[in-house]
């Protein structure tokens, strides 16, 4: 966390940074060469999907590995960002926590990191190589090709050769790092896994991954959006360190403490910061850069006395429901999943630090049945693949009672089991890690409660498409009875007796006694068109309500019959005296969707026993 | 065609009738039979067997496997109406076969083909062997003083007497037994000992029980065929000869001789076709493997579940099955009849069945 962050950073100025490198291998995530090799590829590509996003470019990234033998590796990865500047180059590479910013409250993927010059530390460390970065800002700019080791006394860059080449890229970064560590693949901890994982949340990124032997993989988009690019805020007062209250004083440049109380801070207003002083006892005139501690204590306090508005919560970039399903499809393909449920939660605050929790369920298809459910766990935007069993996220997981969703789940708690991938992205500006190396989420109480909230919410989708399909199937039965056996029975009958064949027509209605609700969903020049057939296997006439609900991010372009009711999350359609064996048709057209966004259609009925209906669930209201 | 076989094809046409005019009058289309089933066997008075009672199961086509069971009853009608008007027969092991074409008509096992045949009987109140079906299996072994009179399947009369015209292996008992098939003849034997395993009637055989006793030796091979039961009645009826029954000393031994004397509960609606109301049970007892000593093997949770069944089985309440089966849940052991070997290879017949027989007041 922070404050490990700031430990380190005071330590480095008395040991080399060699020396509290090798200290800290486990915390900066090198602790194994396989591990290594990762945390040095994860380091490169948040970088460049940062730079592409905050430059407003479609990220194309490209990473490449090298197997040089005796445990030796060249890691290529290559954007097409905005490039870096030629002074900033070494820098950014070649400078241990250059850049952190440790007040600055946004969320990003780097956040608060070590940073790819930990990537560039362990290569020399271990190879005794240098990086070669190689970097473009613009068409008609030169690209400059520099090789850069770190003095590790100074933790300075140390610039061991300079020129320019060639590059066709109108702009972008390119680094080269020869590293010891281990290359493995099919593994949950292996870099196809991560830029896998990283692909689904990052739908909007082209990644394509050329490994050892030479083979390719490229993570397409599945979007051609850019996400919102989230804003920056001021820490808000709740949940503030007094050691960076301390630090935030000695830096503002306000002179009175009430000034430098309602522009350092989000939701403080010039009353608000009034009261915080007078409930601290403290005199509002005073310079905030020459704040006693015994002063600064008694503010942080008063912090908690005062109410105050809760943080801005629109300086977040979630996701969304829509591009976590279309991710997870594309990425799932090969299993051929029957169902995805997602949800997204409205923001929270836990610290005064705002956050927001995306999930997402896969279900069924050739996932294995009896085994424990992957996880897949990501911070803005990244994915988590260590420490899994540290994590707030997993501690949610095993907090919800799955069995109620149609999983196995010894006891009601735990890891569940069954055909099942769950997914959770927590986004937030200051994500809460258990430590620098960034791979499990503290124990924060407001955040597990939102993800299990979040993951109930999916289950409750999962657990009514089961149940539709478990009907449907039911039902399915009664349609083969009436449509293939009942018919031959009486053909058979009239032919032993020698009689004509008997009409079945009222024997159907009596041995259905339902409403078949039927729907289906076909895509077809930018328009998901969802037919709905309703029949009536009733021995009387039936009207009720019929409400279909509108899918995230889908727009309604058209609709036969007109609909009674069109509301912003459904639309309605009274049916009305529906005869025996009568059919009737209805047909809803959406345009922003793309082909396989909508894979089932939510339908409620209101005004008639669901029990009758198949294929419905009851009408709850919205 | 056979009178019996024109009068099978008749009924079924009537339940295919009952089919038909459900369908016509608009009513989804139902049949009745008797409930197969432990709790629905009651004890005819005037036969001495255990026959079906009236509670009755309904195959009705408002389930999928209520409608596929009367789908599949009216093609088996047909198929067996065409079948004996040219003249033809098929084994039960056929007649699931031939559904292959029959589509969603389909037998999923024979078990289910065996059983509508069974069904069938019951709706027609006619054999199966009217309807020209057979089983698989064939009868069982007898080797005894006993002539009987087959008719060949080249049609001619051929009289065998049971130990001087057969092997070591006896006579086999063919599918049919009746009378247009096999006359019993004569005998001058005094007793029917029906036995469960070939290596007991091997042993008996070969230590020449039957001669020196006058006894009929009939191997009953597990669970035995109807053919089987219905000679054993034969041998009962036409001849008088008492009818013993000497099994393993196990639950599943004990419903072998439950069947032969008092029906199985699959052909309950034959019983009295079948079914030996006056057969005894000689052994092997719970209170043998006691008297006797001999060696056992501990009760399994399936046998223990199978005696528990048996004390709620109206077929052994009876203070001898009673007293018996929960003398065999305190000890928790059974014996094989071949346990008898013990005391030697002679012992079964120069002590145990002597004692035994002498025990149920038959002279030996």
């Amino acid at each position: 966390m922070r404050s490990i962050a700031e430990g380190l950073a005071k330590k480095q100025k008395e040991i080399s940074v060699a020396e509290f490198f090798e200290r800290n291998k486990q915390i900066l995530g090198f602790d194994t060469s396989t591990r290594a090799l990762i945390t040095s590829v994860k380091e490169a590509v948040d970088n460049a999907l940062d730079g592409c996003e905050e430059a407003g470019i479609l990220p194309d990234v490209f990473v490449k590995i090298e197997d040089l033998g005796d445990d030796e590796y060249r890691l290529i990865v290559e954007d097409n960002g905005p490039g870096i500047v030629k002074k900033q180059i070494p820098h950014v590479f070649a400078r241990l926590l250059y850049g952190s910013r440790f007040h600055s409250l946004k969320q990003s993927r780097g956040q608060q990191g070590i940073g790819i010059s930990a990537a560039v530390l362990y290569a020399q460390l271990t190879t005794g190589q240098p990086a070669v970065v190689i970097s473009k800002v613009g068409e008609g700019y030169p690209a400059h090709r520099r090789q850069l080791m770190i003095d590790t006394k100074k933790n300075r860059p140390d610039i061991i050769e300079d020129d320019m080449v060639h590059w066709d890229k109108p702009s972008g970064t390119r680094i080269e790092l020869c590293t010891k560590g281990r290359y493995v693949r099919n593994t949950k901890h292996s870099i196809y896994e991560y830029l896998r994982s990283t692909a689904i949340v990052n739908p909007h990124a082209r990644i394509t991954l050329v490994e050892p032997d030479g083979e390719k993989t490229v993570f397409e988009r599945a979007t051609e959006t850019l996400p919102e690019q989230p804003k920056e805020i001021k820490p808000h007062p709740y949940g503030i360190e007094l050691g960076t209250f301390m630090k935030m004083a000695k830096q503002t440049d306000a002179r009175k403490l009430t000034s430098f109380l309602k522009k350092e801070f989000s939701s403080v207003s010039h009353q608000k910061a009034k009261k915080i002083l007078e409930t601290a006892e403290v005199d509002a005139s005073l310079t905030p850069q020459r704040l006693t501690l015994e002063r600064a204590k008694r503010i942080v306090k008063a912090f908690g006395q005062v109410k105050l508005m809760s943080p801005a919560t629109d300086c977040l970039s979630p996701i969304g429901e829509l591009l976590i399903k279309r991710g997870l499809r594309k990425e799932m393909e090969t299993l051929s999943p029957e169902f995805i449920a997602t949800d997204k939660r409205s923001p929270a605050v836990f610290s005064g630090i705002p956050f927001l929790v995306e999930t997402g369920v896969v279900y069924g298809g050739d996932l294995p049945r009896d085994e424990r459910v992957e996880l897949l766990r990501f911070a803005n935007r990244v994915p988590l693949l260590y420490q899994e069993g540290d994590c707030v996220i997993t501690e949610a997981v095993k907090d919800t009672n799955w069995r109620r969703y149609g999983l196995q789940q010894k006891g009601g708690s735990g890891m569940p089991r069954g055909p099942a991938i769950i997914l959770v992205h927590v986004s937030s500006v200051n994500i809460p890690f258990t430590s620098e190396s960034k791979e499990a989420i503290a124990s924060v109480e407001e955040i597990q409660k939102e993800v299990k909230l979040s993951l109930q919410q999916c289950g409750r989708r999962m657990r009514s498409h089961l149940s539709k399909q478990k009907k449907k199937e039911k039902a399915k039965t009664k349609f083969i009875l009436i449509s293939k056996i009942l018919p031959k029975i009486a053909e058979k009958a009239a032919e032993t007796v020698g009689k004509p064949t008997p009409s079945i027509d009222d024997i159907i209605i009596k041995i259905m006694d339902i409403v078949w609700v039927d729907d289906s969903i076909s895509y077809e020049d930018g328009i998901t068109t969802v037919t709905v057939d309703v029949t009536n296997y009733k021995a009387k006439p039936q009207s009720f309500a019929l409400y279909a609900a509108l899918p995230d991010g889908g727009l309604v372009a058209g609709a036969s019959p007109e609909p009674d009711e069109q509301a912003e999350r459904y639309v309605r359609w009274n049916i009305s005296k529906l005869q025996p064996a009568e059919t009737v048709r209805l047909s809803l057209q959406l345009s922003e969707l793309e082909d396989g966004d909508l894979d089932e259609t939510e339908l409620y009925v209101e005004g008639i026993n669901p029990v009758n209906v198949i294929g419905v669930e009851k009408w709850e209201g919205t | 065609m056979e009178k019996r076989k024109q009068a099978a094809i008749r009924e079924m046409k009537k339940v295919a009738e009952e089919i038909y005019n459900d369908l016509d009058g608009k009513q989804v289309p139902e049949l009745e039979v008797p409930s197969r089933t432990k709790s629905n066997i009651e004890f005819d008075e005037r036969h001495g067997v255990w026959k079906y009672g009236s509670n009755v199961t309904t195959r009705s086509a408002t389930s999928l496997s209520g409608a596929q069971m009367l789908l599949r009853t009216i093609y088996t009608i047909n198929f067996i109406k065409d079948m004996i008007e040219d003249g033809k027969s098929s084994t039960l092991r056929e007649l699931y076969y031939i559904s292959e074409g029959w589509e969603e008509g389909k037998f999923s096992s024979q078990n289910d083909s065996d059983k509508l045949a069974e069904d069938l009987e019951i709706l027609t109140e006619h054999l199966r062997e009217d309807m020209s079906l057979r089983p698989e299996e064939d009868g069982a072994r007898v080797m005894g003083d006993l002539v009987v009179e087959e008719i060949t399947r080249k049609g001619e009369k051929r009289r065998i007497h049971c130990q001087d015209d057969v092997g070591d292996s006896g006579y086999s008992i063919p599918y049919n037994v009746e009378k247009e098939k096999v006359k019993i003849r004569e005998t001058g034997a005094s007793l029917v000992m029906a036995v469960e395993t070939g290596g007991m009637f091997d042993r008996l055989v070969e230590n020449g029980f039957d001669e020196s006793t006058g006894t009929i030796l009939v191997h009953l091979k597990g669970q035995p065929a109807r053919s089987t039961r219905r000679f054993i009645k034969r041998l009962n009826e036409e001849h008088k000869l008492p009818v013993v029954v000497f099994t393993d000393g196990d639950p599943w031994s004990y419903r072998i001789f439950a069947s032969v004397a008092y029906g199985a509960i699959k052909t309950a609606h034959i019983s009295e076709y079948l079914a030996t109301p006056s057969a005894e049970y000689l052994g092997v007892t719970p209170s043998d493997i006691h008297n006797y000593e001999l060696p056992t093997d501990d009760l399994t949770q399936g046998d223990i579940s199978a005696l528990q069944s048996e004390l709620s089985d109206p077929r052994f309440n009876d203070d001898f099955w009673k007293n018996e089966i929960k003398l065999q849940l305190r000890m928790k052991k059974k014996s094989e009849q071949q346990a008898l070997a013990k005391y030697g290879l002679d012992y079964v017949t120069d002590t145990y069945l002597p004692e035994k027989l002498a025990e149920m007041g038959y002279d030996t």
